[in-house]
């Protein structure tokens, strides 16, 4: 089987952008993919947008994206699945190439949130809840993973101190990415008395909205070979799903669809959870990167709470996560985000990420996932 | 009349609408196949197991245990005014799930997962429309139900 390889990556700053539209936004990680690829726009036969449709006024994102990018008449088609629309992306550009159809795909996640007021987030957010039977008790987003956070703290007996070390890790890294929303380490102390949104979270087991887009450049075996010196192989993709509803899921420590969608990546690309020396995970709660662990199998379940008390994640640990700052410090602009694990792990694979460059990083993965767990895409990235 | 059902009603229709009348009548109704006998609540119209559309409403007593909860202090639209609120979700004993506010019989401090509730169903008392929910309360907890149903 030929392989898909990825032969640019590029990334904006993520931040609340009240500078730019959406389109601009597009534009700015775009025009470092292409220059990062070192190829004309000319290579690329599509493009495939990631983004969520409800935070924009412009309709249709993908059409305005396209002509801003000059890629008329050239096909585009935009993907979105809540939070995991970027991966999602990235699968559907991996299977148009694996298909025959496209040789060079770039695939672009954008978003431009802050076209809305935070109660409307955060109202739009918790509607990714099931909204028959669910969101007319005010369900949020927070709180749902809050949820799982008390039955994760019931059973194992996890603490609320362990989840907000995921915090102080993320933002330590955070600290050292020039295009992460917050740039500043944060104190356990500080953490564990911000202001409370969902019990038992508070403002710093929460990642916040942003602006911003990240692109990454998919090619064919051969295009990626002729085009690039330094591809970085997407070697294995795996994408499941669980019930809309939380009432329906097995149980609320962890997330069925990452297990299933890790697996299946695992095994396509055949490698082993200790194979993996460098993760991005969707972090967008404390308490869903510490079921990330477990749901991935870096620990066993009920372990998560411990492996991020030991540093085990840290880099020097058994798996870096999240060393550009995660969903939590870097912003979590919904739609870019999958585009930008996949660039923070293009980046860590080639060993260009400078201060927070993890040693000897040749196998990495991304974990991205689309609501509560409703959807998840797990993609393993190798460097030859 | 979907649109009964909750203090904001972003869907107010569906084919088991009628849960939201009984529900007024003090009635917690789940659903029952007719055709492969598959229960579930909260309703559906459509049998999971047998694809069937044959549907009828089956009654719950409304006991259970406390599965998960959260204390919600940054609120969405619509909610701001009540918050902070406690939600929470039941394991029914008679099978599956639901999601409700926290009562006040049920101090925060007693507040547990496994501890046996009882869900009551409600009617907003301060609002000029028919809202209907329901909360978790203490077992025992008592509510005034409207005669035997007569719908579907």
């Amino acid at each position: 089987m030929s392989r898909v390889g990825i032969i640019g990556a590029g990334h904006g700053v993520f931040g609340r952008r009240s500078d730019a539209t959406v389109q601009e936004l597009a534009f700015e990680a775009f025009r470092l993919a292409i220059k990062d690829a070192g190829i004309s726009r000319d290579e690329l036969d599509a493009t495939v947008v990631a983004a969520v449709p409800e935070y924009h006024k412009q309709r249709s994102v993908a059409g305005v994206v396209q002509e801003y990018l000059n890629l008329n008449p050239k096909p585009t088609w935009l993907t979105e699945v809540a939070c995991a629309s970027g991966s999602a992306a990235i699968r559907t550009a991996w299977m148009a190439i694996k298909s025959g159809l496209h040789q060079v795909v770039a695939v672009i996640g954008c978003q431009k949130m802050t076209e809305l007021a935070t109660a409307e987030i955060l109202a739009l957010m918790g509607r990714v809840g099931e909204v028959q039977w669910e969101s007319i008790f005010g369900t949020t987003f927070p709180g749902y993973y809050a949820m799982f956070a008390t039955n994760h703290m019931h059973e194992f007996g996890t603490t609320h101190e362990q989840m907000l070390q995921v915090a102080v890790k993320n933002h330590f890294y955070g600290a050292k990415n020039p295009n992460a929303l917050f740039r500043k380490e944060i104190q356990l102390d500080k953490a564990m008395a911000s202001d409370p949104v969902a019990s038992p979270f508070c403002v710093y087991d929460c990642c916040a909205n942003a602006d911003g887009a990240a692109c990454v450049i998919l090619a064919d075996e051969s295009r990626a070979k002729a085009l690039s010196k330094k591809v970085v192989w997407l070697d294995g993709v795996g994408c499941a799903t669980a019930s809309m509803s939380v009432l329906r899921r097995p149980n609320l420590v962890g997330l069925p669809s990452a297990v299933e969608a890790g697996q299946q990546a695992f095994r396509m690309a055949r490698v082993a959870p200790r194979d993996i020396k460098v993760a991005e995970v969707h972090d967008c709660f404390t308490i869903a990167e510490i079921m990330a662990y477990e749901d991935l199998g870096f620990c066993k379940k009920g372990q998560g709470g411990k492996f991020i008390e030991e540093k085990r994640s840290y880099i020097g640990g058994e798996v870096a996560v999240n060393v550009d700052g995660g969903l939590k410090a870097k912003g979590h602009p919904i739609g870019a985000t999958g585009v930008s694990m996949a660039y923070e792990i293009v980046k860590q694979l080639r060993g260009e990420a400078g201060e927070r460059q993890v040693p000897d990083a040749n196998v990495g993965l991304t974990h991205n996932v689309g609501g509560i767990g409703q959807y998840t895409f797990v993609h393993v990235f190798r460097r030859d | 009349m979907f649109s009964w059902f909750g203090k904001v009603s972003f869907v107010p229709y569906s084919k088991v609408a009628d849960f939201a009348v009984h529900l007024k009548d003090g009635r917690m109704m789940g659903s029952r196949c007719k055709d492969c006998g598959y229960t579930t609540f909260p309703p559906r119209a459509d049998c999971p197991q047998c694809l069937s559309g044959n549907f009828g409403f089956k009654e719950y007593n409304g006991k259970g245990k406390i599965y998960t909860y959260t204390t919600i202090s940054a609120a969405p639209t619509g909610f701001e005014d009540i918050a902070p609120y406690t939600a929470a979700v039941v394991e029914l004993d008679e099978g599956g799930r639901l999601m409700a506010w926290v009562g006040d019989t049920i101090p925060l401090n007693e507040l547990k997962i496994g501890i046996p509730v009882q869900v009551v169903p409600r009617i907003f008392d301060d609002s000029p429309e028919i809202k209907v929910y329901y909360t978790i309360e203490k077992p025992g907890a008592t509510w005034k139900k409207a005669p035997p149903p007569h719908l579907g």
